[in-house]
């Protein structure tokens, strides 16, 4: 997306405080994504210079896990349940107007920067299924027209 | 008066904390409370007068001067309509709760609160006795797994006791991944500290001088609320070192998972705590003997700590006298789905589907039929509505093909697909397996295919029996528990529900109307209003007709996206 350049000084005090504690890489990795959004190229050098893990484990071990990510998100990151409850309470429904809503498949950011969509685990709020959450917050008894409505006011607000 | 609103993630997201926010406009004063487990009436807001509860359910922003006023005047009249019916009521008061015993009544954030319900005084008590001592009543309870497995816990601990080294580490597994089990997350968002004292005396049963949360990084709050309790408990004394003035010191440290169900089995826990990926080790040696960083750990998961607190002040023979022969004490379920009443049901062992899902769950939302209960997440299975009085017992539900798992239960009716319930799980699994083992990584992934084949209505004579052959390959041939019990969704499914998959193989139909590639839609002239709605949602205009005059659909132009189906207003579209 965009070719901004990494500050890297960022990362100096994570780096400080785990760099030598074995055992660390995955918080270390937690602590990059909450600095740039997801796991900068650069940055993984760095973690490997910092920490002596080569780049090639470290990305064994970010691309083992679903929670790392390593393009940018958008400013709104939709996170839709894809548990039990939520599959049998219509989630594919949800999904479809979402795709249809912002024109983007499961993984992709659209065009404007805005939104991103991820489909996860069971997020653990089965009684209001189907569910999303949108960067820190939780819908649920999700319809598609709650949903397009939901999307909407985002839109609105982020203009 | 004391306002306590419940604030779980789900009542959170129901709205609890705008009705907070509101209440205080009002000047109330409001505090928090954890999740009581009615989530299906979520927001919910306690008043206490003295002893006396009122509880208001449902309840909006816009109550909030209706709530002031009754507090302030006892004038009831505008929150008659808020009031939990007896109905409502019975949900809980059906339950019998130890895991739970202050879920939602008191607040997670204030140690105070939880030290009033008799909290730490069973570390006290332990610590003055031997940890064998310890280890005993836990055997006397018959304390077993609650994260699937239902291995006796005080096996567990005594081995770890057992092993030989000085550094030990205890461990509590809360990577609670199985969709549709929410329980590990209410106890942890409400009442962190029960857990924490049922990890200090398995700590100090075993002699572990370090323990460890491994939590899913999907629960921030529960995050949050831990860390705030662990602040709180250092804070008092209750760990660090020389705990209550005795020799036993135990630290705590929260690890946040990063996001991989397989982490859930214990040695990729380990793996993954270390901060690898998180591949299953062989064993032995088992983690009692060689865990983390190699040394003598113990790994129980949530719900079985909860208990521990309650069994040391009460007894193992009181935990022990509930329950059947082989299963003892209580069980969590998060009953979801098609039910009406969902949310968390703490019952004794030995009561039956039938009492949680009807009884306590108050039977189907709909006016659907009751078709079969998914247990135990993508290692469990579906249970069938002729096996309902089936016994919640370790055993009894083993039997079914299902397990009882780690307390999943998510309800179906008719409309729900059971080819599609098999594929939904192997896709899930064949996503979730870590690679490791040929029959897990590669079976999953040709099971997955094969139900996407039948869905499609590509299904081909013989597809039955390859898929058992294969389910059978994959739990002879995987090395943990994901790969060996990953076919069990498909095994159940097939076993009761086999009339589907021909239905789909042979007639290219699916029964439940569930699978898009084998339903066609169509309009109901005598019920059609020619209002035009389902033609102008329409994404490819497949449908025509006039205005006040019946529409007609285009099946070749029709893409069964289901739009018109679920916009119409007079039942006219037909999905068959």
């Amino acid at each position: 997306m965009d070719n901004k350049t990494i500050d890297l000084s960022l990362l100096d005090g994570v780096l400080d405080e785990y760099a030598s504690v074995k055992g660390s890489l995955i918080t270390i990795l937690q602590h990059t994504q909450d600095i740039y959004g997801y796991l900068p190229k650069e940055a993984i050098e760095r973690i490997s210079e910092r920490t002596g893990i080569a780049t090639s484990e470290i990305m064994g071990v970010g691309t083992f896990y679903t929670q790392f990510r390593f393009e940018p998100v958008g400013k709104y990151l939709i996170m839709l349940c894809q548990g039990t409850a939520c599959h049998v309470n219509s989630s594919e429904l949800i999904l479809q107007t979402i795709k249809d809503e912002l024109g983007i498949d499961d993984g992709q950011t659209t065009e404007d920067g805005l939104f991103s969509l991820k489909c996860v685990a069971c997020l653990g709020c089965c009684s209001l299924s189907p569910v999303m959450m949108i960067n820190e917050d939780t819908y649920g008894s999700l319809t598609p027209d709650k949903t397009k409505k939901i999307l909407k006011e985002l839109r609105e607000a982020a203009v | 008066m004391r306002v306590v609103i419940g604030q779980g993630s789900c009542g959170i997201a129901a709205g609890a904390e705008k009705v907070r926010q509101a209440l205080l406009k009002e000047n109330i004063n409001a505090s928090i409370a954890g999740c009581i487990g009615m989530c299906y009436l979520e927001p919910i807001v306690d008043i206490y007068d003295e002893d006396r509860l009122t509880r208001l359910v449902k309840v909006s922003a816009d109550d909030a001067p209706a709530i002031a006023e009754y507090i302030n005047t006892g004038d009831r009249s505008k929150i008659e309509n808020l009031v939990v019916t007896d109905e409502d009521s019975e949900f809980l008061s059906k339950q019998t709760r130890i895991a739970l015993r202050n879920c939602g009544i008191i607040n997670p954030e204030i140690i105070e609160e939880y030290i009033e319900k008799d909290g730490y005084t069973a570390l006290k008590k332990a610590l003055g006795m031997t940890p064998e001592e310890v280890i005993d009543i836990i055997k006397t309870s018959g304390l077993a797994g609650r994260g699937g497995a239902g291995f006796p816990t005080w096996f567990k601990w005594n081995a770890a006791r057992n092993s030989e080294g000085e550094e030990k580490y205890l461990i509590c597994n809360a990577d609670e991944g199985d969709p549709g089990a929410f329980m590990d997350r209410a106890v942890i968002e409400s009442d962190p500290h029960n857990l924490i004292e049922g990890m200090l005396i398995g700590a100090y049963a075993i002699g572990a001088k370090h323990a460890v949360v491994y939590v899913r990084a999907e629960y921030p709050l529960a995050i949050k609320r831990l860390k705030n309790a662990l602040e709180q408990a250092r804070e008092k004394g209750v760990i660090g070192k020389n705990i209550f003035g005795s020799d036993f010191s135990c630290d705590f440290m929260i690890k946040a998972g990063a996001g991989a169900f397989v982490c859930g089995e214990e040695t990729a826990l380990i793996e993954s705590l270390e901060g690898h990926r998180g591949m299953p080790r062989l064993k032995p040696p088992f983690p009692a003997q060689s865990g983390f960083w190699r040394k003598p750990s113990n790994i129980n998961n949530v719900e079985t700590f909860a208990n521990v607190a309650w069994i040391i002040n009460n007894g193992g023979e009181a935990f022990a006298a509930m329950g059947t022969e082989g299963s003892k004490g209580t069980k969590v379920f998060a009953v979801t789905g098609k039910v009406k009443r969902s949310g968390l049901v703490e019952i004794p062992m030995g009561k039956t589907l039938r009492d949680v899902i009807f009884d306590i769950g108050g039977g189907m939302k709909t006016d659907k039929p009751f078709k079969a209960v998914q247990m135990g997440g993508p290692s469990g299975g579906c249970i069938p509505a002729d096996l309902i009085d089936t016994v919640i017992d370790y055993k009894a539900l083993g039997a079914t093909g299902a397990i009882m798992g780690s307390g999943g239960m998510v309800v179906m009716d008719e409309s729900t697909c059971m080819v599609g319930m098999a594929k939904f799980f192997l896709d899930f699994t064949a996503k979730e397996s870590c690679g490791k083992c040929i029959h897990c990584r590669i079976g999953t992934k040709r099971m997955l295919e094969m139900l996407e084949r039948i869905t499609k209505g590509e299904g081909k004579e013989g597809d039955i029996e390859l898929l058992e052959e294969l389910c059978y390959a994959i739990k002879d041939g995987a090395l943990c528990g994901l790969g060996q019990t990953a076919p069990n969704p498909v095994l159940t499914t097939i076993k009761y529900f086999r009339d589907e998959y021909e239905a789909h193989i042979k007639d290219k139909k699916c029964p439940a109307g569930e699978c898009s590639d084998l339903i066609e839609y169509s309009i109901n002239a005598d019920k059609c209003k020619g209002c035009t709605l389902c033609a102008r949602n329409c994404p490819v205009n497949a449908i025509t007709g006039t205005v006040k005059k019946p529409h007609v659909i285009d099946t070749n132009k029709c893409i069964k996206c289901g739009k018109c189906y679920s916009v119409c207003r007079f039942d006219a579209v037909v999905k068959a």
